[in-house]
């Protein structure tokens, strides 16, 4: 008889999600010219959001990042809130959460190949369980309030999260701008060395640990994160099928147990549990409209002796 | 929570998304992003 774990479908191969953040990231700076001159694409795309943590001042950028779009029309004097970024955020999060983390984020696809360097691996940072808040505080406290509130004289105020920490900016912008711009290298100070010194430290770090700006600083992450429980794509745990062997738990780089938490803010949707689990009792998808928890008991098990309080997986645990 | 109401809450943010953006789009605030992504931003690539 063929074994039953050949037979469980796995989802897709785990190189597909590399090719997948290979190619979004190059469709969506894709303009080659804006390498070759050091400047950057001006056409009407730069007016749509993509969903990555993508600058648009990266010489390639088609598009626009929604948390620098969000912070310029909620600092410029004509808006308070952007109806168009918070229903571009609300959108894309509703729909598959930080999916987008994990396949369409040009920031994260370079931290997966760092992390690809073999060197000895910190499975958690000391602090974690309350580093991962902090990129809360960022979101409200650098793309909204300050940007919102803290104005000149005219009501313009600054994007204080690209200016004072996104990473993403000085690798995919400052950097490739300023090699190629004696103007720009003839005004850079402080703040560009600033911004240089944790742009390294993150990726530096993002060798010995998996993904630490998403999983602590990224304000993006952290909206898209708020949608994971309930967002239409999503992880299923069968109940029926774990055999809560821990695997899951164990493969997983964000740190989540999948059988407690399988759509936890955290989650990248990368797919390696689905990958991992033996059983193939967490799969990936739309949402089907079952239910979660398991079948009632039908009463045919006696090896519980009622020790189940209905819950029929015992049974199915038993009988693996 | 069931998945159901998942699905439900789901699909009412992701509606309510799309009316934001038609609304931003009402509003212009696309113009607004533009004007900003179409030039170099400064304080984004770290110059200040």
């Amino acid at each position: 008889m063929k074994n039953k774990e050949n037979t469980i479908n796995k989802g897709p191969k785990k190189g597909i999600r590399l090719w997948v953040q290979i190619i979004f990231a190059a469709l969506t700076n894709g303009y080659v010219n804006g390498f070759i001159q050091s400047k950057i694409y001006t056409g009407p795309t730069k007016a749509v959001c993509v969903p990555g943590l993508n600058c648009y001042s990266c010489p390639g950028a088609l598009g626009a990042c929604p948390i620098g779009s969000l912070q310029a029309v909620i600092s410029s004097r004509n808006y308070q809130f952007s109806f168009y970024i918070i229903g571009f955020l609300m959108a894309m999060g509703a729909f598959c959460g930080r999916f987008v983390c994990g396949f369409l984020c040009p920031f994260g696809l370079v931290q997966d190949l760092l992390h690809k360097i073999p060197v000895p691996k910190l499975k958690k940072l000391p602090g974690e369980k309350y580093l991962k808040y902090l990129k809360y505080v960022i979101f409200v406290v650098f793309v909204m309030l300050l940007p919102m509130f803290a104005v000149n004289i005219i009501g313009q105020g600054n994007p204080w999260f690209c200016k004072w920490i996104c990473p993403s900016g000085t690798l995919l912008g400052g950097i490739p701008l300023v090699a190629g711009n004696p103007d720009l290298q003839a005004a850079i100070g402080w703040l560009f060395d600033w911004k240089v010194f944790l742009l390294v430290s993150i990726l530096i770090l993002s060798i010995f640990s998996y993904r630490p700006f998403c999983k602590f600083l990224c304000p993006l992450g952290a909206v898209y994160g708020l949608f994971n429980p309930i967002s239409l794509y999503r992880l299923h745990l069968d109940e029926d099928k774990c055999v809560d062997c821990g695997i899951c738990k164990k493969t997983c780089k964000m740190g989540i147990d999948p059988r407690k938490t399988p759509n936890s803010p955290e989650c990248i949707r990368c797919g390696d549990c689905v990958r991992a689990c033996p059983k193939g009792a967490i799969t990936k998808g739309l949402v089907n409209g079952k239910k979660s928890k398991t079948a009632a008991c039908t009463g045919a098990c006696a090896s519980c002796a009622g020790s189940c309080a209905g819950k029929s997986d015992l049974k199915e645990k038993f009988k693996n | 929570m069931t998945e159901k109401r998942r699905q439900y809450i789901g699909i009412a943010c992701l509606v309510l998304g799309l009316l934001f953006i038609g609304l931003g789009l009402l509003r212009e605030e696309q113009l607004t992003v533009l004007k900003k992504a179409a030039a170099i931003c400064l304080e984004c690539i770290g110059i200040g």
